[in-house]
């Protein structure tokens, strides 16, 4: 059974069809990747997939179940996490905090034994500050344990919250744009980065208008144009695809 | 033990308030000193939700009025014990902060801030109208809090305990979970949304807990003073309890200690520029937040680090 | 029956220009620089006080009038130079508080040289009340209303017609992009605030003769333009207009047939009703957070 479908799904923002009739399924365990030019509607398509929008029209299952139209919070506990494209980072907070804010769902939320300072979940939250430490090393950024938030250089605040989004240890990591903004040498260290996650057994669902990046990495690519289904398939397939290499490729 | 940054300043603070009354002169000095002492139980709740989470009211006033109304009514008329009034005061801001939080905190900015200052007026027009109840503008008098809590020499313990159980609280929430959710839907509400927080929940949360300590505040001040007025609830007294926040410093409690131990402490030197109170007063209110707009102890550390 | 009605809705209009032309100051400050100028009761609080100050010393209204404008302006001037522009950087609460701080610091000026007593300004064409369909109506009120419409008439025509004015609706459309074209944004400010001031002091000195002036007179009516601002839709020029109108109508409607007691509760009832379903107020622009 797929992880996450989607069906027919429509955003329409002010008489603009960001979204018309898309319609995917994602495997467990594979990466997944969209792409398309820029106003394509991948980020629409994250936003309603992570619940920041509603949709105009369509479902969305995952894991089984119908969340379409769920707040954000709800699909976190659902297991669902996601980074952003242009960045959404809390800069009045450490960086380590910041990992340690996507592991909220972990840590116990009473507000009793918070205010009393209970032994027991100053443990736990010791622990988990060793984990985002660990996730702050596993992504690449571990010098930058100590430091605060608004000092860190762009391309390791990217990969801070990717660090967040592992925190909450997801069933399905959404990664927007990884490598948007980033030099080469950098975005060759993301694709190490994405296949480790992969590895681990996240599955990843990748938006992405370098087509360069997600040949080597996804099992399944599906190319949007103008908010609709252009060509959906393997990488080899995708590439051969006379649509998208008239669309995407502009004819090259 | 001062090395760790949360119990190094609670223990300095409660060397201060143990020492205090060492060197303090006279009542007048006491009286000053637990103005100062339940002021700041308020701005440092009120710092939570300010500070912290990155919500404005422009009506706390209204709960420390409501908490020091309930007090004054239940013990004066139904002969309630004080304890009781007080806690039933709480309760009451508690539930009317719930209610009114959820759609209020959907706002953002200004309309916040329009909201709120709205619901503080309200509560003021109430309290002075229903003069049956209330005594109207005149005010009323309340009760002693018992037999053997008379007096600035014993008021002061208490306020002193107060403050210091206040600080001990809210340094604790700050540091929990609870308090990095605050910060964090502070910082990006949408980050904070996917990583599982239910933001509104949480301003709900921290809006009541704010409006708890300015309630039961409000009860020990009445109990104290022994006479209120719906002044207590006032627009004005909202602005002030905003300002011992901000110019103490956003988002760091013993800032707010210092804010509320400069605003309780000004108006008292401002009366010697006799007919001018206001005039200076607006003037240090401007000068601080164009030249501190991040408060004063932020930018007192932040000096500090680089000398 | 009908003529209390009437009566009620006279007296609702009158004061709701006097609301507008305040939320209509608020809109304009907000629109060219985000900040909430809370100070903008002040303008009406000089507006009316200077006048009364200036006839008490022998001046004819006709040139004290001009002259209580052209003082509140230069408050309002002052004001952006010496506080508002030196905290272009401070966050919203920080900048409430200055012009929180701004408008205690005008009243304690105004305390100081015009003492703490209320004060009346005589009627313009004379206190003899006119009746119309079957209500009561002053002269006054006439005045208020008729210079209210011209103001408003020439606002909007500023507004849509006048380069100047498309400036500052361009400045606070995105005011990155109306640097890009060329518009001075910090004159737009202070044209802004110059406009403003000169909005609430007109607004000071034609309700003077109907309700008293002291100097602490513009807070109430500097909080009920803020509401009428809000329940308009922050910004919306319409609708600060529309949202005083209604405010004073639902003010002197609910103080008639509800309770006059509680006059002063009903804009804050209203706006915090008004704010619980529509949550950027009536005419407010209904916008998608972008992620």
């Amino acid at each position: 059974m797929a992880l996450l479908e989607v069906r027919d799904l429509d955003m329409v923002f002010g008489g603009v069809h960001a979204v018309q009739g898309l319609s995917f399924e994602v495997a467990p365990g594979t990466v997944y990747s969209v792409i398309g030019p820029n106003g394509a509607g991948k980020t629409t398509l994250f936003n309603m997939v992570s619940g920041i929008y509603k949709p105009t029209r369509g479902r969305i299952f995952f894991d089984g179940e119908d969340i379409t139209g769920k707040p954000p919070h709800a699909l976190a506990r659902r297991g669902l996490s996601r980074t952003f494209q242009n960045l959404q980072v809390c800069m009045n907070l450490g960086a380590i905090e910041n990992v340690m804010v996507g592991a909220h769902l972990k840590l116990s939320q009473r507000l009793l034994p918070a205010m009393l300072h209970a032994p027991w979940l100053a443990k736990a939250d010791d622990a988990c500050r060793e984990e985002a430490a660990r996730l702050m090393h596993f992504v690449g950024v571990g010098r930058y344990v100590h430091a605060h938030a608004s000092s860190l250089p762009y391309g390791a605040l990217k990969r801070m919250e990717i660090a967040r989004a592992l925190a909450a240890g997801p069933k399905l990591l959404l990664l927007d744009e990884p490598a948007a903004g980033l030099n080469n040498t950098e975005t060759r260290e993301i694709d190490t980065l994405i296949q480790k996650i992969a590895a681990s057994g996240v599955t990843v669902v990748l938006v992405e208008h370098d087509m360069k990046l997600v040949m080597g990495i996804s099992e399944r690519i599906l190319v949007l144009d103008y908010g609709k289904k252009l060509a959906e398939g393997s990488a080899a397939e995708v590439r051969s695809n006379p649509d998208v290499i008239v669309a995407y490729l502009g004819g090259a | 033990m001062w090395g760790d940054p949360r119990k190094g300043p609670l223990l300095l603070v409660a060397m201060i308030v143990a020492a205090l009354p060492l060197v303090l002169p006279n009542t007048f000095y006491f009286d000053v000193a637990i103005r100062i002492y339940l002021n700041a139980v308020v701005a440092v709740g009120l710092n939570l939700l300010i500070g912290y989470a990155g919500q404005i009211s422009l009506g706390h006033a209204a709960f420390l009025g409501i908490g020091a109304y309930a007090s004054a009514i239940l013990t004066s008329r139904y002969g309630w014990p004080p304890v009781a009034a007080m806690l039933v005061g709480a309760l009451g801001v508690a539930v009317l902060a719930f209610v009114v939080a959820r759609p209020i905190l959907r706002l953002k900015g200004h309309y916040l801030a329009m909201a709120t200052l709205g619901m503080g007026i309200i509560v003021y027009i109430v309290l002075v109208t229903e003069s049956a109840w209330t005594g109207g503008p005149d005010g009323m008098a309340v009760p002693a809090f018992g037999a053997e809590l008379v007096g600035e020499r014993r008021w002061y313990w208490v306020a002193g305990a107060c403050l210091l159980a206040t600080i001990w609280i809210a340094c604790n929430l700050v540091d929990s979970p609870i308090g990095r959710a605050l910060q964090a839907l502070h910082g990006s509400e949408i980050a904070a949304q996917v990583a599982g927080i239910d933001t509104a929940r949480y301003k709900v949360k921290v809006f009541v807990i704010s409006a708890v300590f300015a309630s039961l505040t409000g009860s020990l001040l009445a109990h104290y003073v022994g006479f209120i007025t719906p002044q207590l609830s006032g627009f004005f007294h909202s602005i002030e309890l905003v300002t011992m926040v901000v110019v103490g410093g956003m988002a760091s409690t013993y800032g707010a200690v210092v804010g509320a131990a400069i605003l309780t402490v000004l108006p008292q030197l401002l009366s010697t520029f006799e007919g001018y109170e206001l005039v200076v007063f607006g003037l240090i209110l401007m000068l601080s937040m164009i030249f501190m707009p991040k408060g004063l102890v932020p930018n007192l550390a932040g000096w500090l680090r680089r000398s | 029956m009908l003529s209390e009605f009437f009566q009620f809705l006279f007296s609702g209009i009158t004061s709701g220009s006097i609301y507008a032309l305040a939320a209509l100051g608020f809109s304009i400050i907000f629109n060219a620089s985000g900040v909430i100028n809370f100070a903008q009761g002040e303008f009406i609080m000089i507006g009316g006080m200077v006048t009364v100050f200036l006839v008490k010393l022998g001046v004819p209204v006709w040139a004290a009038a001009p002259a209580a404008v052209l003082a509140a302006m230069a408050v309002g001037l002052a004001l952006d130079k010496l506080a508002i522009e030196p905290a272009r950087n401070a966050g919203v609460v920080a900048l409430i508080i200055i012009t929180i701080g701004a408008s205690i610091f005008l009243q304690g000026i105004a305390q100081v040289l015009f003492g703490k007593g209320q004060h009346a300004l005589p009627a313009f064409s004379g206190d003899v009340p006119l009746r119309m369909m079957g209500a009561t109506l002053l002269p006054q009120s006439l005045w208020v209303i008729g210079v209210t419409v011209v103001i408003v008439a020439a606002m909007w025509w500023f507004f849509s017609r006048t380069l100047t004015g498309k400036a500052m609706l361009a400045t606070a459309a995105n005011p990155l992009a109306a640097q890009l074209v060329g518009i001075d944004t910090r004159f737009i400010l202070l044209l802004s605030f110059a406009l403003a001031a000169v909005l609430g002091a007109v607004a000071g000195i034609i309700v003077a003769p109907i309700t008293l002036t002291s100097y602490d007179v513009g807070i109430m009516l500097g909080l009920k333009g803020f509401v009428a601002a809000t329940l308009g839709g922050l910004g919306s020029f319409a609708g600060a207009v529309a949202g005083g109108v209604l405010l004073g109508i639902a003010e002197a409607m609910a103080a008639g047939y509800l309770s006059s007691e509680y006059k002063d509760a009903v804009p804050f009832v209203l706006i915090i009703l008004v704010l619980f379903f529509l949550p950027r107020g009536l005419f407010g622009a209904r916008v998608t957070e972008r992620v």
